[in-house]
């Protein structure tokens, strides 16, 4: 069961999920040194809009009925909507303000939306059935591998090359690199500001949908709470990985996914559930040793 | 006559006078015409200040973000619990307890004082680390911190109880006891906040690399600041588990981050008043929420809010606070005696 196979399938995936998760932080970051605590709000919103709004155990799915070619661009849709609304109605009115202050206001509109969908959906988590084919292993390699987790590690690769590509090619991505870069010197040359926030909202919001739809298919669980835990490997993940550096985050999130998996099969039994605290203790020593991330971009310099 | 300086000086130990006045004068109120439900509110707002201005202590002074502070609200909470719980409860509920803990049953105030004590301690261990970092890093290694507690504290059964609630702790935190530690916190922070320390630890906030040059140990005094507020965070997660009488690792957790961060944002993070002023403007709020939702009858109409609409429009009025005064409501402005009518007429020519 423990092959090496088996934890490379195991780790891959939860690793690519952390990364798409941390991707769509690093994005924001980048652009405009927003903390964005609301992203794996987005996560749970996603997931909720799958399902027709009652507060009964078993959900009835309602977007989640479509068929996949039409569910998934619909979803991802309203991912980037729910981001796009929320930018334009909270943080468009604090370019000016400390990080701090928006960080916060971050946090505050991932408390209105978590009790938003409370008082819409009820508290108990849900049973949620979609696409439950996809949990049915394949033998790959000599291990049993859910056909899901190939789709995410597939799906992650696509992702990544998507962005890059993006970001590389297009007029978008060259703003939005200059504006990761120095974005007040980038607005003096002429970089659409409004055009290049909307637009990593957007994808950044895309990427939450992207995340909400693995989820749902691989826990057959809507929580309310779902995000909370992936949002904060996902931030941690943006650091280590690099404030500001999107291939950063990519590799970060595999790195946290990797070592999650290994603790989880190589930790001695009695000490297992205290899994995560070994995770996030490695995490605090990977900060002290690398401060500036793994991966520095060349914006993060010290300036004496 | 003295200067303006030393005045000012003088003027800035005022401070706690003019915000436990408010207080005393807020709980006096309660007691006299309130009932016994806001009796209890307000002893709950009591301990939200101790929590919040021991919070300020570090956030406040540093101007680093820490999430990490319901971690040592956690560790006062539950070592409180283990010194006064009675020794048949604990051989019940939490059997792995060392036996010198098993026997313990000590009165709450030394309990209390021993829990903010170790509090204090697990910061100085914690800091010694995380406060190498610094920025972003930093904020994010204090959320690691958070939920390494969260994590040993739901799964440690035979000395937390695990997720299953240890009950049973002696509600003996009234609006009285809770003030007394609220004035001591006040107290506390003014000393450090107009100490050498606090002064310095200052100076990093506004620019570090100016501070640096002066000569001054930017990490000796946020791990002093830390330790500070360390002890009264771990004090206020003691009073808050002796004002409820039951303790939960998840009432640790990132509700009562966000809300103890919200409420120092909302007053403002760069001065102790706004640190106050920002409980208890939130904690009216809130409690006015409370009572609308259990519904209010104005002339004929019964008018009652949906239940959640509390949380919702707490954010938002949160959101709104910061969109529109991002500094806070004192934007960073001390509450003080006015100056004396001497130097009055000096008050046209400057500004603050």
């Amino acid at each position: 069961m423990n092959s090496a196979a088996q934890l490379f399938f195991d780790a891959a995936s939860l690793g690519g999920i952390y990364a798409m998760a941390a991707l769509g932080i690093a994005l924001i970051f980048g652009v405009m040194n927003l903390v964005n605590f609301a992203h794996g709000e987005y996560i749970a919103f996603c997931v909720f809009a799958l399902i027709v709004p009652s507060t009964d155990a078993v959900a009835v799915l309602f977007l989640g009925k479509a068929p996949a070619f039409v569910l998934i661009p619909v979803l991802l849709a309203v991912g980037a909507g729910a981001a796009v609304a929320s930018e334009y109605i909270v943080f468009r009115h604090m370019r000016r303000a400390t990080p701090v202050a928006m960080m916060i206001s971050s946090f505050a509109l991932g408390f209105v939306i978590q009790n938003s969908l409370l008082a819409i959906y009820g508290g108990r988590p849900k049973a949620i059935s979609l696409w439950p084919d996809l949990n049915t292993p394949v033998a790959v390699a000599g291990a049993h591998v859910p056909l899901l987790q190939l789709i995410v590690i597939l799906s992650t690769v696509v992702v990544v090359c998507a962005l890059a590509l993006l970001l590389k090619k297009t007029r978008l991505g060259l703003e939005m690199r200059a504006a990761a870069e120095n974005f007040t010197m980038a607005r003096l040359l002429g970089v659409r500001a409004n055009v290049v926030i909307t637009g990593a909202f957007a994808l950044s919001g895309a990427l939450a949908a992207a995340v909400a739809l693995i989820l749902a298919t691989q826990t057959g669980v809507a929580d309310v709470r779902m995000g909370g835990q992936i949002m904060l490997v996902a931030f941690i993940a943006t650091v280590i990985g690099g404030l500001g550096s999107l291939p950063g985050a990519v590799a970060a999130g595999f790195l946290i996914g990797a070592t999650s998996i290994v603790l989880q099969a190589f930790l001695p039994l009695e000490v297992r559930p205290f899994r995560d605290a070994f995770l996030y203790t490695l995490v605090i020593v990977c900060l002290l040793l690398r401060p500036q991330g793994l991966f520095v971009p060349s914006s993060a310099k010290p300036r004496i | 006559m003295m200067g303006k300086h030393a005045q000012n000086r003088l003027l800035a130990y005022s401070t706690p006078i003019v915000l436990i006045g408010l207080l005393v004068l807020m709980a006096g109120m309660v007691s006299l015409f309130g009932d016994k439900a806001l009796a209890r509110t307000m002893a709950e707002t009591l301990v939200r200040v101790v929590l919040v201005v021991g919070l300020w202590i570090f956030v406040g002074n540093s101007g680093v973000v820490s999430f990490g502070h319901a971690g040592y609200m956690a560790i006062g909470a539950y070592c409180s619990a283990w010194l006064t719980l009675k020794p048949q409860m604990k051989s019940m509920f939490l059997p792995d307890l060392p036996q010198w803990l098993a026997q313990a049953e000590w009165p709450v105030l030394p309990a209390a004082i021993v829990s903010g004590l170790l509090a204090a301690l697990v910061a100085l261990i914690s800091g010694a680390a995380i406060l190498r970092l610094s920025g972003i890093a930093a904020s994010i290694a204090t959320f690691a911190f958070l939920a390494i507690v969260n994590t040993v504290y739901s799964n440690w059964e035979g000395v937390t109880g695990a997720t299953s609630s240890v009950v049973g702790l002696a509600r003996y935190v009234d609006q009285w006891v809770a003030l007394a530690w609220a004035a001591a916190a006040i107290i506390a922070a003014n000393l450090y906040a107009n100490s050498a320390s606090g002064l310095a630890l200052r100076a990093t906030r506004e620019d570090d690399v100016a501070a640096s040059a002066c000569g001054i140990d930017m990490y000796r005094h946020r791990l002093i600041a830390l330790v500070v507020s360390g002890f009264f965070t771990g004090v206020s997660g003691a009073l808050l588990g002796h004002s409820i009488g039951v303790l939960n690792p998840d009432s640790f957790y990132l509700n009562i981050t966000f809300i103890s961060l919200a409420m120092l944002v909302v007053g403002g993070i760069a001065s102790l008043s706004g640190a106050v002023i920002g409980v208890l403007s939130l904690s009216v709020l809130i409690e006015a929420l409370v009572r609308l939702e259990q519904g209010v009858t104005v002339g004929a109409t019964a008018f009652a809010l949906p239940s959640g609409a509390q949380e919702i429009l707490i954010g938002i009025v949160m959101i709104l606070i910061l969109v529109l005064r991002p500094s806070g409501l004192l934007a960073g402005k001390e509450l003080r005696l006015p100056r004396r009518s001497e130097t009055r007429q000096s008050k046209n020519t400057q500004t603050n």
